[in-house]
């Protein structure tokens, strides 16, 4: 018997959200992200979570309340897409750097212009270098069970940075599924309330958001980056705690789907993970030994456990749905680097693929493993529509 | 001779002394006389700027309240997060939240965070302290500049005279939302400043009070005249003083009106009206500001 | 020194500053014989370092004193006047 109720994603997320007791949500409204709040917004306004709802005039001042809230020593959430992430950023970035475990839901969609509310995972991937953790799901279950995890991971006080749970816009919070949510009284064990190290007291005063001088600025950068290398084993910790709570395996930094003695190996982030699953079970029926390993940890870039999962493999195919304009993809771009200079060296292809809703086929898959076989790619795009005319380009 | 430390036990200033504000800052002063009207029972978030760079080097604050700086245009936000957490953790009734910034961040980056603090009601009360241009990066036009006023972004040249538009009234802005507390003080009168920070954190709900305090640095004005200026700008009509409460308006009067020149002719930033015949129009245009303003709001007795 | 996690740190820290080698030119002396105790000076010192308890008691916290000169010039009785920094003795 399965377990579980037939939910839309976004009520998933939302009873999740709940059930890790935040005392303070505020958010605006953007596509695809609406459904969430609309949903938390309703699980407030019936009494069954004790908590501020803050509608704002935006996203800036979204991510500003869940951060003045933090900084009282509550649990807080936020949740974003888009346009309203690039909006939050420059307080994204300062969320990270007050060390105020926030905890966000990002609903992955493309970056305007044109304008397009439709799904890659743009907006998420530019904040890479804010100092969150950041967390790709693949379903809606698993965007609720990191979620959660997302929560303890954080507020660790090995840790204390924020966390970015990112799941496919409409893919995943618009589509109906059988999620597995856990009771309160198991969520509560598992998510001890919030114990700060530092929050504003008029019984014990502290400043916060001190300014740094040249003297001091590098350490606090330097001290953010070792804690991300740190919160590594901590995720992985943490995961293996959900695992035995709650009786249903969580991958922890990435999930290896017949990788072990593949020659190829796909690399992807997030739903399109589910589709490339099909395929490599349609290419080993065949004889092929192809693989996918699912990052779900994108930050901290799990570096020496990716070598260690990778370095059989002759070919690593990364699929992605950003793309760094001029560069390469950003998931390419960081895998290469694992492994320059080591003593495994393979081949190292990098897509691009479903920007803005383009659908990925299982034909762009196997063409684009194919390609990889034979030669190394560099942010090739997939799934261009041939017939159109591209001023500038082709026209 | 009594041992300095032993003389200044009774130094309770929640700003404490050993800020790194210019000499004769009227920001410093002003927010020094916030804290003292206000306790210790409250939480402070500050915007970017001078008051913030000048009071919370690492690791030496000035301040002896929680205090918080988040970013430059987020401090109404971040206070309203600070407050829907006290609100939900039962803390409201012990605890007051001042969010406080330049002119630069209220009439400017930070007016849509304000406006929307304002209008959810949020119980916290926001301080402007207005000296009238972006001094922390240089003295550049904000939105609060006034007429005519030299900055290093609306300088006076060839074809232009200054800072060409009139000084966003950030005070009826607020108004406009319908909160039960405005207020326009000045360091120049520093107990009716007192008097309405006290009054403000005594009503619940959001509150918004302009404070005026001159900047010798970026107004061109000697350190020791700061509370002359800040006076003059009052007097002439420049400045008013008043208070909204529930709407009702009470202005502070003036005796009698004095010219702005009076005002105007020692600060650097307005040399540029005086000297020639040419500029007699400027200066009418400001006195004109002044003159509507003691209209308006009743400021001499007849 | 420690660095903090967020640069988090606790009050009156600036009081290491002895803002007082500021000064360049003068200092406020006062003289201690028409004072009123109104407080004012005490009041709009932007550095909050001047101090008394009543009649001819007001002194300046030359540590922290800039010399910015408003106390000398807000004095009601012309009690307070700027003198040289190296003060009356030499």
């Amino acid at each position: 018997m399965v377990k579980g109720r037939m939910l839309q994603g976004a009520r998933a997320m939302a009873e999740m959200c709940a059930l890790c007791r935040p005392k303070v949500i505020s958010a605006y409204p953007i596509t695809p992200q609406t459904l969430i709040v609309e949903e938390l917004s309703q699980i407030v306004a019936d009494g069954d979570l004790e908590a501020e709802f803050i509608n704002v005039e935006g996203e800036h001042s979204a991510a500003s309340v869940v951060l003045g809230a933090a900084a009282v020593g509550v649990r807080v959430f936020t949740c974003s897409s888009s346009q309203g992430l690039l909006l939050m950023s420059e307080v994204i970035f300062n969320i990270a750097g007050m060390r105020l475990p926030v905890v966000m839901i990002c609903v992955n969609r493309s970056v305007s212009a044109p304008l397009n509310i439709w799904n890659d995972q743009q907006d998420s991937i530019i904040m890479r270098d804010s100092g969150w953790i950041q967390l790709y799901a693949e379903n809606n279950q698993e965007t609720c069970d990191l979620l959660l995890q997302a929560h303890k991971i954080a507020e660790d006080h090995r840790v204390m940075l924020p966390a970015m749970v990112c799941c496919d816009g409409y893919v995943l919070p618009h589509a109906y599924e059988i999620v597995d949510l856990p009771s309160q009284a198991e969520v509560d064990a598992f998510l001890p309330s919030y114990d700060p190290i530092y929050k504003l007291d008029i019984d014990n005063p502290t400043t916060m958001g001190a300014f740094a001088d040249p003297e001091k600025y590098m350490e606090t950068r330097y001290m953010i980056q070792e804690t991300m290398k740190k919160s590594l084993s901590v995720i992985e910790e943490v995961a293996r705690d959900f695992g035995s709570s709650f009786g249903r395996s969580s991958y922890g930094l990435f999930e290896k789907y017949r990788v072990d003695d593949a020659s190829t190996v796909v690399v992807a982030l997030g739903s399109m993970a589910g589709t490339i699953k099909d395929v490599v079970d349609e290419l080993r029926d065949q004889g092929e030994k192809v693989g996918i390993l699912r990052l779900i940890c994108y930050r901290p870039f799990p570096k020496e456990a990716l070598y260690e999962a990778l370095s059989a493999a002759e070919n690593i195919v990364i699929m992605e749905k950003d793309i760094s304009l001029g560069g390469s993809g950003a998931v390419a771009t960081d895998m290469r680097a694992v492994f320059y200079g080591r003593e495994a060296c393979p081949r190292i292809s990098g897509f691009i693929l479903g920007l803005g809703g383009r659908d990925i086929t299982v034909d762009d898959i196997k063409t684009t493993i194919s390609k990889a076989q034979h030669q190394v790619a560099d942010a090739d795009f997939v799934g261009l529509k041939e017939d159109l005319e591209l001023e500038g380009i082709n026209g | 001779m009594v041992k300095v430390e032993e003389r200044d036990k009774f130094n309770d200033h929640l700003l404490a002394s050993g800020h790194t504000a210019c000499p004769g800052c009227g920001q410093s002063l002003a927010a020094r006389l916030v804290l003292r009207a206000a306790g210790r029972n409250v939480m402070v978030v500050n915007s970017t700027g001078c008051l913030e760079v000048f009071s919370s080097k690492y690791p030496e604050s000035a301040w002896e309240v929680p205090w918080i700086h988040s970013l430059f245009e987020n401090t109404s936000a971040v206070a309203a997060g600070i407050e829907a957490a006290l609100k939900i953790t039962g803390q409201l009734d012990r605890v007051r939240v001042i969010a406080q910034g330049g002119d630069g961040s209220t009439a400017d980056i930070g007016l849509g965070a304000i406006s929307g603090m304002l209008e959810r009601g949020h119980d916290v009360l926001y301080i402007c302290y207005d000296n009238e241009a972006y001094m922390n990066t240089g003295i550049q036009r904000s939105g609060s500049t006034p007429y005519y006023a030299r900055t290093t972004t609306s300088p006076p040249g060839k074809v232009s005279r200054g800072n060409w538009r009139p000084k966003k009234d950030v005070p009826q802005i607020a108004l406009a939302h319908g909160i039960p507390y405005v207020a326009v003080a000045s360091v120049g009168y520093p107990m009716d400043l007192d008097r309405k920070v006290r009054k403000a954190l005594s009503i619940r709900g959001p509150k918004y009070v302009q404070i005026h305090v001159p900047c010798p640095l970026g107004w061109g004005t000697a350190p020791e005249r700061t509370i002359d200026f800040a006076r003059l700008a009052v007097l002439t009509g420049l400045y008013p003083l008043y208070e909204v409460e529930n709407g009702e308006l009470r202005a502070l009067k003036i005796p009698k009106k004095v010219p702005v020149e009076e005002y105007l002719k020692e600060q650097v930033r307005f040399r540029h009206l005086f000297g020639k015949e040419d500029r007699k129009k400027e200066i009418a245009e400001i006195q004109g500001i002044a003159d509507q303003n003691i209209e308006k709001f009743g400021l001499i007795v007849k | 020194m420690k660095i903090t996690l967020g640069t988090v740190t606790h009050p009156g820290g600036s009081r290491v500053n002895k803002t007082g080698s500021w000064r360049t030119a003068s200092k406020p002396r006062f003289n201690h014989q028409a004072c009123v105790a109104c407080d004012v000076c005490a009041l709009v010192c932007p550095e909050g370092c001047i101090f008394g308890t009543g009649q001819n008691t007001y002194y300046a916290n030359e540590d922290y004193c800039k010399g910015c000169g408003i106390c000398a010039e807000v004095c009601p009785v012309h009690d307070i006047e700027m003198i040289p920094e190296a003060g009356e003795d030499g």
